[in-house]
C-alpha cells in the first residue's frame, strides 16, 4: 500500500512542481527523487511494513509476487528516467505533466499487480491506460502522434467494453454474487454458458491489452506514432504489468479449470509468435521493427499464462526484467538517432563504439542468445511448458520463431558493424554511456547467474 | 421479470455498439458506440445485482449490492475517458479539419 499511495501523491506533487518551477532539470530531479522513494516504499511493503494503509475490504491483496514485480517495474522506471529523462523534456513544453502521468501509470501498475476483485482489475487497467492515451498524443503538432493516440484510445476503450461485459457475465454466473477473483471460479464443475462466455470475453480483452495476435493490430501503429520516449515506457513496464495482471487473474480465478481454456491460449500464442516474428522481418524502420518484436516477445510471455506453475512465475519475472532492460536500452539509443531506419545505424560502431557495443548486447538479449538474460528468460518459459507435458508442438514452434527473430535483430548489428556510414553528431553525454554500460552489465550478469534474481524471490516466497 | 430478458437486451445493445465501432468512420460516432457498450454493461450489472439480491436476501441484507457500486465506478471511468477522448478528437480536428478516421492512414507506410 505504501508504494500505491505514494505514487498517486507524487503524481500530484509533479503537477504542482510544474507550476512552481520552470526549470526542467529541477522537475526531472523531483521525478527521480520520487521514483527512489517509491523503490524504498515498495521494499518496505515487501518486508511487511505497512506504514500507510487504507482498509480496502480485502479488495487489494499485496502478495509477494505482485510486490516483487512492482520493485522490478520501479527500478526499470528509474533506469528509464535516468537514460531518457532528458528526451522527455524534448517532447513538448509540459514536462512536469509528462512525469506526473508516468507516476499515475505506476499507481495503476501497483493496483493491477495486486488486485483481489474484478473491480480493482478494471480500475487498475484503466488507471494505466488513460494516462497512456495522453502520453501517446503528447506531441500535439505531429499528426502521427495524434493518429496513434486516437487509435489507441478507441481500441483501448473498445477492449475495456469487452472486458466489462465479461466481468458482468462472470458476476451473473457466480452463485454468491461476488467479484472476488478467488471465488468466481468456485463450484464450476459443470460450466454454465454465462461463465464460458465471460471467461472468453475476459481472455479476448486481456489479449487486446497485452497485444497478442489476432488482437494486436493497433500495436504497431500506436508504438510507431507515439513519441519514442513514451513508446519505450509503454512497450516495457506497462506491458509487463499487464501480463502480471493477466496471470494473476487466470491463476486465481480460472486455475482449476485450466484444461478447458488452455487450447485457446495455445492458439493465441502460436498466432502471436508467427505474426509478430514474420512481420518484423519485413520492416524498414527500426522503431516499427521493435513494435513487432514486442508482439513476438509477448508471445513468449504468454507461456506463463498457458502453464500456470512456479517455474513460469519465476520465469515471467525474469522475462519482464530482461525484456524491459534491453528494450529501454535500445529505445534510449534510438531516441538519440536522427534516422530511425536500419540505414541510420550504418557505421555506428566506428563513430560511437560504446553505443554500438551496448546496443549489440541488448539485441542479443532480445533474441535470446546464451550469456544474456534473454536466454534464461526464454529458457524458463519453455521449461515451464515442457514440465506440463502437453503442447510439445508449441515449444518447437516457439524455438523456430526465436530463430527467425535472430534475423531481424542481427540486421541492426550488421548495419552497425559491417556497413559504412556518415559520421553522426549525436548528443551523448558520458553519464549516458556509463549508464548504458551498467544496464548491459546487469543483462550479462543475469544471463550468467539468473539465480541472483530468482533466489531472492525464493527467499521471499518462504 | 426473468433475468434472460435483461441479458438479451444488454447483449443486443452491446452488439449495436460493437457494430457501430467496427463500421462507422466518424470518430465521434465510434466514441458514442463505445459509450453504448459501457452503458449496456451497466444495465446488465444492475440486473444481475437485483437477481443476486433477491436470491440471497435471507443470508445477508446487502447481498448483491456490490455490482451497483461497480456501476458507479464504470460511470466515473467513462467520464474520465470522455474527457481524454474528446480532447484527442479536438486535437485531431485541429490537425486535419475532419473527424473522419479514414484520414488516419499516415502510419500504414
Amino acid at each position: 500500500m505504501n508504494a500505491l499511495i505514494i505514487s498517486a501523491v507524487w503524481g500530484i506533487v509533479m503537477m504542482f512542481s510544474g507550476i512552481f518551477t520552470k526549470n526542467k532539470s529541477t522537475v526531472r530531479s523531483i521525478a527521480i527523487a520520487g521514483i527512489l522513494i517509491l523503490i524504498v516504499a515498495n521494499s518496505l511493503d515487501l518486508q511487511g511494513g505497512y506504514h500507510i494503509n487504507i482498509d480496502t475490504k480485502n479488495q487489494l491483496d499485496f502478495g509477494t509476487f505482485g510486490l516483487l514485480f512492482n520493485s522490478i517495474a520501479f527500478i526499470c522506471t528509474l533506469i528509464y528516467f535516468l537514460l531518457s529523462g532528458k528526451d522527455i523534456e524534448n517532447v513538448g513544453v509540459n514536462v512536469a505533466e509528462y512525469f506526473a502521468l508516468i507516476f499515475f501509470v505506476l499507481c495503476g501498475v501497483s493496483i493491477a499487480t495486486s488486485f483481489n476483485t474484478l473491480l480493482m482489475l478494471f480500475l487498475g487497467i484503466e488507471i494505466i491506460s488513460i494516462p497512456l492515451y495522453i502520453l501517446t498524443g503528447s506531441n500535439k503538432r505531429n499528426l502521427k502522434s495524434t493518429e496513434a493516440s486516437l487509435k489507441y484510445f478507441l481500441m483501448g476503450a473498445f477492449s475495456t467494453g469487452i472486458m466489462l461485459l465479461g466481468i458482468a457475465f462472470l458476476y451473473g454466473a457466480s452463485t454468491t454474487g461476488t467479484f472476488f477473483i478467488e471465488e468466481i471460479g468456485i463450484g464450476k464443475s459443470s460450466l454454465s454458458p454465462l461463465f464460458i462466455v465471460g471467461l472468453l470475453l475476459l481472455l479476448i480483452s486481456m489479449s487486446f491489452k497485452v497485444s497478442a495476435a489476432p488482437f494486436h493490430f493497433w500495436t504497431p501503429d500506436v508504438y510507431d506514432g507515439a513519441p519514442t520516449v513514451f513508446t519505450s515506457f509503454m512497450a516495457t513496464i506497462v506491458k509487463s504489468a499487464l501480463f502480471i495482471a493477466f496471470i494473476r487473474l487466470f491463476h486465481n480465478s480460472f486455475g482449476e479449470i485450466q484444461p478447458k481454456w488452455q487450447i485457446f491460449v495455445a492458439i493465441i500464442i502460436a498466432a502471436t509468435l508467427f505474426i509478430g516474428n514474420l512481420t518484423a522481418v519485413f520492416q524498414q524502420s527500426v522503431k516499427r521493427m521493435l513494435a513487432y518484436s514486442s508482439i513476438a516477445q509477448a508471445g513468449f510471455m504468454l507461456f506463463a499464462i498457458l502453464t500456470i506453475n512456479p517455474v513460469a512465475q519465476d520465469g515471467i519475472l525474469l522475462y519482464a526484467t530482461a525484456y524491459s532492460l534491453a528494450t529501454i536500452g535500445i529505445f534510449a539509443i534510438l531516441v538519440k538517432m536522427k534516422d530511425r531506419s536500419f540505414e541510420g545505424f550504418n557505421g555506428l560502431a566506428k563513430h560511437h563504439p560504446v553505443l554500438a557495443a551496448t546496443n549489440t548486447i541488448f539485441l542479443l538479449s532480445l533474441s535470446g542468445i546464451p550469456l544474456t538474460a534473454g536466454f534464461f528468460a526464454k529458457y524458463y518459459m519453455l521449461m515451464a511448458a515442457l514440465k506440463m507435458g502437453q503442447f510439445l508442438w508449441l515449444v518447437v514452434f516457439a524455438v523456430l520463431c526465436a530463430a527467425v527473430s535472430i534475423y531481424y535483430y542481427f540486421r541492426v548489428i550488421q548495419a552497425m558493424y559491417f556497413k559504412d556510414g556518415e559520421p553522426q553528431e549525436l548528443q551523448v553525454s558520458s553519464s549516458f554511456k556509463i549508464l548504458l554500460i551498467i544496464v548491459a552489465a546487469i543483462i550479462i550478469l543475469l544471463g550468467i547467474f539468473p539465480q541472483l534474481l530468482l533466489d531472492k524471490m525464493n527467499i521471499l516466497y518462504m | 421479470m426473468p433475468i434472460n430478458y435483461y441479458i438479451f437486451l444488454s447483449v443486443a445493445l452491446f452488439c449495436i455498439g460493437v457494430t457501430g465501432v467496427l463500421t462507422r468512420r466518424n470518430a465521434i460516432i465510434i466514441f458514442m458506440c463505445v459509450e453504448l457498450m459501457l452503458n449496456s454493461v451497466n444495465l446488465l450489472l444492475v440486473a444481475f445485482s437485483k437477481m443476486h439480491h433477491l436470491a440471497l436476501i435471507g443470508k445477508h441484507a446487502d447481498a448483491g449490492t456490490n455490482a451497483q457500486i461497480f456501476v458507479f465506478f464504470i460511470m466515473v471511468v467513462a467520464a474520465a475517458e470522455v474527457s481524454v477522448g474528446l480532447a484527442i478528437i479536438v486535437m485531431m480536428y485541429r490537425n486535419t479539419h475532419s473527424v473522419d478516421v479514414n484520414f488516419l492512414n499516415r502510419l500504414k507506410h
